[in-house]
């Protein structure tokens, strides 16, 4: 037992678990019936799930999903992309101006979503050849369409707010008729399946780790550094697109001032948590999604708690700089050596017992 | 008891005094002692400056020159030894804690990399961080600026962006900033490593314009010809022990070699029990170049190896021998050159091209090219196989740690599990790893560039079991060592090189201590 334990210890996986954990018993001290999962029946006529649990799941899905993709990035390019949300308003865009065009159907559907996924995989590509051609620090590089993107957005549109509404989208956005478990749940475990799928059958984890740890290694061992570093941001420009599209159709249409504002911050805090240095290296995509959930837990439960939605942020500043706090090398290594000392005392004192 | 004790200390204290300032000294280290974890870096080292010479101090790789310099400016404690300086006619011991202490007592450094801002003009570079200015008059640094310029003969202007000159002008600002500073002492790190030979002219001129200002240079280099071409007097380190303070025309190139490398030339008793592998110049080389050049060996130069064959390229420190086998892994930029391999012409562009052809490559820095530090043994292991199998082929667990075991056995490999990070292993374990992954490549063809630096005994004489017995087995083999014992007991050729240059080849019988030191300081054989 002593052996798991300390493996569970040691393991990146440690943060975002200890912050979930504390979450679920701050929630369960302060009001049992937080975790309460009722049936309902909602506009549609469907029973359907409800819940604060469930409205978490369901409400970090864009968040976890675009973190797979910036785990990948933080993890090759020793840096992160600031750009995401923006981006996945202008894959937004794209996809409300193709759906406006057309008679919304299943195939017109996934014609949009595959070409806002080109779209978004394309300027995501822009970042990464910035990055991993010019050598330009991520965050500068991505700086760029961080500032552009939403403007280039409002030009997709031709500066409107267009709604869409069709009951294909809202099940996409909501819940298909039928099934109880909102769709962006099930989007966001399809998605961990298939990267689950790439990182088992390929060897781009592997590759991934050797270029952000050292690329002169990855180098001379027949490894191309750009093309792990491309092949991160076109995953992401694909979990971009994703998220996007999910945030439409949860919403029912696009306003590209606000559709995800403010998310990369999120993404890029919950791939923190989640144990993957943000100075690149080993990753962990467990954790990042593990860590989405934690911040939407944590914002479910500032709501809980009738904090009001302009104070929110502050609340989850604070809480944020606990975990990063915790997680910090200097707290660890201290944490370790209280632990050892500890440790030792009993064994010192046991000694004595023992002998007399 | 404690009085008398005391006396003899104050009494040999005075006798030091007298013996460090004879001769006109300006600086002189004493008796100076370090000790990093595990080794010895100096031991009871001496070191003296005269007045207005220009002072080579001179050995191979980890022989303790950069620490005794980093103990002159105070970036080390010494562990014991003194430190005495005369700049001024009356002898006194000084403490340096600090670069900014040495600076205040008149002891400069320019680094080969300059630490200067490149993008400040060059007057401000000259007088940021010196003193605590509140008001900064500019037109008067202005004028100051440009009369050292002139001064001193360099082709700068003050209100020039510092980044815009050359390599050359910035390391001679910084030499000046120095100057300005009423510097006594100047230490040069390497600063011609990045210059052409007209920089280095110029450089030079500066050199001996200050040495007659009466300047003190110790002037730290790897070039030879550079020794002879400025300096005055030579002092020699080998493995952190002085090996003696030289009049530059009292030591002939050959002998400053030997005394780097710590042979004498009639040293034959040590000659090798090396198997003599025949060579078979009538089969197809395995490999074999034709004017092969790289972005970092601009030199073109021919090489070929035959089967079973082991061969090393020697030469100091920046000698271009790892520029050379870089360029066969195509580790650098390949520039022009025709490869044959097994007498089929391939083209080998990236690394990737030559591991296809069974070629691998050890290479020369361990930290910044070979481990990846944070994963596994076992995924250190098994990562160049992993790489010529393909992105979309990743060998199973059970398979990988297969692979990890077998070579964890075979080469002894001290590791707590194969899922131990790479970096928690002692530098001779870590080397057997990246060892380990190239024979499981299983390479018709292996470069171990400096695969004994850096580790205990044992792993060493290990390590040149093993080259020999690859040999056996027909791979053939480049082993490069500073360490020229090394290489005459495991090579059957020795390619010389100098100044990124081949300048000889030896085999056989030819290959001895003092052939190799006289090809190298270019004598004939």
């Amino acid at each position: 037992m002593g052996n798991g334990l300390k493996k569970i210890a040691r393991s990146q996986l440690i943060i975002p678990l200890i912050a979930l954990l504390l979450l679920v018993v701050f929630n369960l001290i302060r009001d049992v019936e937080f975790f309460s999962i009722t049936i309902k029946t909602d506009n549609f006529g469907n029973s359907v799930l409800s819940g604060n649990l469930i409205s978490i799941l369901n409400g970090a899905s864009a968040v976890a999903i675009m973190s797979i993709g910036m785990t990948l990035i933080t993890s090759s390019c020793k840096g992160q992309d600031i750009s995401v949300a923006a981006l996945a308003a202008i894959a937004g865009s794209v996809f409300v101006s193709v759906l406006r065009s057309n008679e919304i159907t299943v195939p017109v559907i996934i014609l949009a979503f595959l070409l806002c996924s080109v779209v978004a995989v394309l300027f995501s590509l822009f970042n990464g050849v910035l990055v991993a051609v010019f050598k330009i620090q991520p965050m500068i590089a991505t700086l760029i369409l961080f500032s552009a993107g939403r403007s280039i957005a409002y030009w997709i549109n031709g500066g409107a707010t267009p709604t869409v509404s069709s009951p294909l989208l809202t099940s996409i956005g909501g819940f298909i008729p039928g099934i109880p478990i909102p769709t962006p749940i099930i989007i966001m475990v399809i998605f961990l399946i298939l990267i689950s799928l790439v990182l088992r059958f390929t060897n781009l984890g592997l590759y991934t780790q050797v270029v952000g740890i050292n690329e002169g290694t990855a180098h001379l061992n027949g490894i191309n550094p750009v093309w792990i570093k491309l092949i991160a941001f076109i995953i992401s420009g694909i979990c971009i697109a994703t998220a996007g599209c999910i945030t439409v159709c949860r919403i029912g249409l696009i306003n590209h001032e606000t559709l995800l504002l403010d998310a990369e911050m999120d993404v890029i805090l919950a791939v923190a948590i989640g144990g993957t240095s943000l100075g690149g290296g080993k990753f962990n995509l467990a954790g990042s999604v593990l860590g989405a959930y934690v911040i939407q837990a944590l914002t479910v439960t500032l709501y809980a708690m009738k904090v009001p939605s302009a104070a929110v942020k502050s609340y989850k500043a604070v809480v944020i700089i606990l975990i990063v706090l915790i997680s910090s090398p200097v707290v660890r290594d201290s944490a370790v050596k209280l632990y050892k000392k500890l440790f030792k005392k009993q064994k010192e004192t046991e000694i004595p017992v023992k002998a007399s | 008891m404690i009085s008398v004790t005391g006396d003899v200390v104050q009494e040999s204290d005075n006798a030091l005094r007298m013996v460090a300032m004879q001769n006109d000294n300006v600086l002189s280290m004493r008796s100076i002692n370090k000790s990093s974890p595990g080794v010895q870096a100096l031991k009871d080292v001496d070191f003296n400056l005269r007045k207005g010479e220009i002072h080579a101090l001179m050995g191979e790789n980890g022989a303790g020159k950069s620490t005794l310099i980093k103990i002159l400016t105070g970036v080390y404690p010494k562990d014991s030894g003194q430190i005495f300086i005369n700049f001024d006619g009356t002898v006194r011991e000084i403490n340096v804690k600090s670069p900014y202490d040495a600076q205040n007592l008149g002891i400069s450094t320019v680094y080969q990399e300059i630490s200067l801002c490149p993008n400040l003009t060059v007057a401000e570079n000259m007088f940021i961080g010196r003193g605590n200015y509140r008001l900064v008059n500019w037109r008067t640094i202005k004028k100051k600026t440009t009369d050292i310029l002139n001064k001193l003969n360099i082709p700068a202007r003050a209100t020039q962006q510092l980044g815009t000159c050359s390599i050359a002008v910035q390391q001679m600002v910084a030499i000046a900033r120095s100057v300005d500073m009423d510097c006594k002492v100047l230490i040069l790190d390497e600063p011609t490593s990045s210059l052409d030979e007209q920089e280095v002219e110029k450089l030079f001129s500066l050199m001996r314009d200050l040495k007659s200002r009466g300047v003190s240079i110790i002037y730290i280099t790897h070039f030879l010809d550079e020794v002879y071409e400025i300096c005055d007097r030579i002092t020699v380190l080998r493995n952190g022990e002085l090996v003696g303070e030289y009049e530059i025309k009292d030591l002939p190139r050959v002998q400053l070699i030997s005394k780097m490398m710590g042979k004498d030339l009639d040293d034959i008793s040590s000659l090798q029990n090396r198997k003599s592998i025949d060579e078979q110049s009538d089969t197809t080389p395995v490999y074999e170049a034709d004017g092969l050049s790289s972005l970092e060996c601009p030199n073109a130069f021919d090489f070929r190896i035959h089967k079973g064959e082991v061969n090393g390229f020697t030469g100091l420190l920046g000698s271009g021998r790892s520029e050379s086998v870089r360029a066969i892994f195509a580790a650098d930029k390949i520039t022009g050159g025709k490869i044959k391999v097994n007498g089929k012409t391939v083209k080998i562009k990236k690394p990737r091209d030559a591991m296809m052809h069974g070629i691998g490559y050890l290479p020369e820095d361990r930290k910044r090219d070979g481990i990846v530090e944070d994963l596994s043994v076992r995924e250190n292991i098994i990562l160049a196989l992993q790489v010529m199998k393909g992105f979309f082929k990743p060998f199973s667990r059970a398979e990988a740690e297969e692979f990890a075991d077998k070579y964890i056995k075979l080469l002894g490999i001290k590791t707590a599990s194969m899922d131990t990070p790479i970096k928690s292993l002692s530098g001779g374990n870590q080397q057997k790893v990246i060892l380990a992954r190239w024979l499981l490549t299983n390479p018709q063809y292996l470069i171990l560039d400096e695969p004994t630096r850096g580790i205990d005994v044992g792993t060493k004489i290990e390590i040149q079991k093993l080259v020999l017995k690859l040999a056996e087995e027909g791979v053939s083999v480049t082993f490069i060592s500073s360490e020229i014992e090394e290489m005459l007991r495991t090579c059957s050729r020795l390619i010389v090189m100098r100044d990124r240059k081949i300048v000889g080849e030896l085999r056989g019988e030819e290959m001895t201590q003092s052939n190799i030191m006289r090809t190298i300081a270019g004598e004939a054989v």
